[in-house]
């Protein structure tokens, strides 16, 4: 029980954390500069996501671990975030649509967690859900705006859904929940938000005259901890400091 | 203006303010504000615009060398806490932009102007940031430095300038206080964080200093810019300011400033400190600095790459207000 608990618990916290890590690249490289706050307002609102969430995961876990041993002192196959935020996403077209993606997902999940059992874990999908509606709006926004601009811009939103859609699966594998959690109404089954999350896609995606794409599911299993090549230099990145001087504080 | 030192102030702010209208004259007597659709003398609109969108540009370009950092910080406070300061400082060249927009520019234009090389940003932005303590010195030392700049600029007068820096100046002393807190953390850690720590203080202590500008007998826009209420104090004062601030905060950190000079001066009231070796501003404000052209390369390609994003933006807007008519 609470082997499952931490499990969901640092799966959710991974999804945030690795997609803040993404978005923070943005800041200070954006088209305008409206947008390097947007996309820091994103971050900032997902890293909280992960620091509640990875926070608790070591609670529970109950072995003293902080949120800073659990981001930076954890190998890759110990991260369970879905492959969808860990890749590359250095063009404004495959972040916004990886947002309406993640944030459309997010935002439902949470929705359903503000009922969950589990007191914290309602506690952080309350703040998390005002959060990501607002998140969804911003995707939605540029999809449209994109999808329904220029002859080059609906050419380039096009071919960022096709390359994101093959991720989008992941979000609703529930091999890694476990049933106890389901039984006890702690955790939400994320197969059963397929329908409502691909629902919304597809609305935008047709406003913004974009044609869903016909391409199979990418094989990604990162919530067993199996991801892509980028991963690794993401991961690098983010820990090398932190684990140069071990046992200090910041 | 070399040969006027003579003059007394008064007569020289005279002298600075003849052929101006009588509205302006008076407003800036009675120590009023200078508001967009006010009568204002053409070189003080230039001046305004120029210092306005050099400050707006430094805000933008001072976002890279923090932001070298967010992907590193070494923990998830500090990654939060950066990532609202940088995102803080692109709030501030927007405010800033603004302010120079109510002027009759475009904030285009002034960026086309920074991209170009046209127009200049800070030249402290152009050194690197080795390390993670340099975090901590840019917050203490540079957003510091730009404090005992930027508080007279509250009283500016021109209005939108001086509203704009009311807000800036409030969150500036924010970033200076964590970056305080980055370096006191580190100097009282492990032998190799303090090491760091005063290696970013040696590397940005000199630096910090030039930001206010060359020595005032070699600083020639001052006196104009006195007079017309822009500037408050010169050059030299906001340095002496600034260092008279410094010293004892490093003390509390426990951090050498690297100027074996620097002692208190009963009789002047402040700190003596080394005369500066200017020549190192002159090649960075020429471009010779380590990363000036980094800095650029930065802003120009995230500008271009984002292109296609302004101009569909634009014809959506376009559509929808077309369909709009027609509905
Ligand atoms: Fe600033
Ligand atoms: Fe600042």
């Amino acid at each position: 029980m609470t082997k499952g608990l931490t499990r969901y618990l640092l799966a959710l916290g991974d999804d945030a954390l690795v997609s803040s890590q993404r978005m923070a690249w943005w800041i200070s490289r954006s088209p305008q500069i409206e947008e390097d706050i947007a996309m820091a307002n994103l971050g900032l609102d997902q890293l909280g996501q992960a620091r509640s969430l990875l926070a608790y995961a070591g609670e529970v876990e109950g072995n003293g671990r902080s949120e800073d041993d659990l981001a930076y002192l954890r190998d890759e196959r110990d991260f369970l975030n879905v492959c969808l935020v860990e890749r590359e996403q250095k063009d404004f077209g495959v972040a916004m649509v990886r947002l309406l993606m993640f944030s459309a997902w997010q935002h439902e999940l949470y929705a359903a967690l503000t009922g969950s059992t589990d007191l914290t874990l309602a506690g952080v999908a309350g703040k998390a859900v005002k959060e990501t509606a607002y998140h969804l709006d911003h995707a939605e926004h540029w999809v449209l705006r994109l999808g329904d601009g220029t002859e080059e811009s609906h050419l380039r939103m096009q071919a960022a859904l096709d390359a994101e859609w093959p991720w989008l699966a992941e979000l609703f594998d529930n091999s890694f929940v476990n049933e106890d959690l389901l039984l006890q109404g702690i955790a939400i089954d994320p197969a059963s938000l397929r329908e409502s999350v691909e629902g919304r896609i597809a609305g935008v995606i047709g406003r913004a005259t974009l044609a869903r794409p016909d391409v199979a599911d990418a094989l990604s299993r990162g919530r067993e901890g199996r991801h892509t090549e980028q991963m690794g230099y993401l991961l690098a990145e983010m820990q090398h400091l932190a684990r140069s001087h071990p046992e200090v504080t910041w | 203006m070399y040969g006027n030192d003579y003059e007394t102030p008064d007569a020289q702010r005279a002298r600075q303010l003849e052929d101006t209208p009588e509205s302006f004259r008076e407003l800036l007597a009675t120590e009023g504000r200078v508001e967009p659709r006010d009568e204002m003398p053409d070189a003080y609109r230039r001046t305004l615009v120029r210092q306005i969108a050099q400050h707006a540009h430094s805000e933008i370009i001072g976002m890279q060398p923090e932001g070298n950092w967010i992907s590193r910080a070494p923990s998830l406070r500090r990654k939060a806490i950066l990532m609202a300061k940088v995102q803080d400082e692109a709030g501030h060249g927007l405010y800033l932009y603004a302010a120079a927009e109510t002027l009759g520019v475009d904030r285009a234009d002034l960026l086309d102007a920074l991209h170009s090389g046209r127009q200049k940003y800070s030249s402290i932005f152009n050194y690197p940031t080795l390390t993670w303590a340099d975090v901590g010195a840019i917050g203490w030392l540079v957003d510091g430095a730009a404090i005992v700049n930027q508080v007279p600029l509250c009283r500016c007068s021109y209005g939108p300038y001086a509203r704009a820096m009311v807000r800036v100046c409030k969150e500036e002393s924010f970033h200076q206080r964590q970056g305080f807190e980055i370096l006191h953390t580190l100097s009282h850690g492990s032998p190799a964080q303090k090491a760091m720590a005063q290696d970013a203080v040696d590397r940005y202590w000199f630096p910090a200093l030039m930001m206010f500008g060359p020595p005032d007998d070699n600083s020639p826009n001052s006196a104009r810019s006195m007079a017309w209420g822009i500037k408050r104090h010169s050059n030299d004062d906001l340095r002496q300011r600034f260092v008279d601030m410094t010293v004892p905060q490093a003390q509390a950190l426990d951090l050498t400033l690297p100027d074996p000079e620097i002692r208190w001066n009963e009789d002047r009231g402040h700190h003596d400190f080394a005369e500066i070796d200017f020549t190192e501003l002159f090649e960075v404000i020429k471009g010779n600095g380590p990363c000036n052209q980094q800095r650029m390369e930065h802003k120009v390609r995230a500008h271009e790459e984002g292109a296609w994003v302004r101009e569909a933006a634009a014809a959506f807007a376009a559509k929808q207000a077309a369909g709009e008519g027609a509905a």
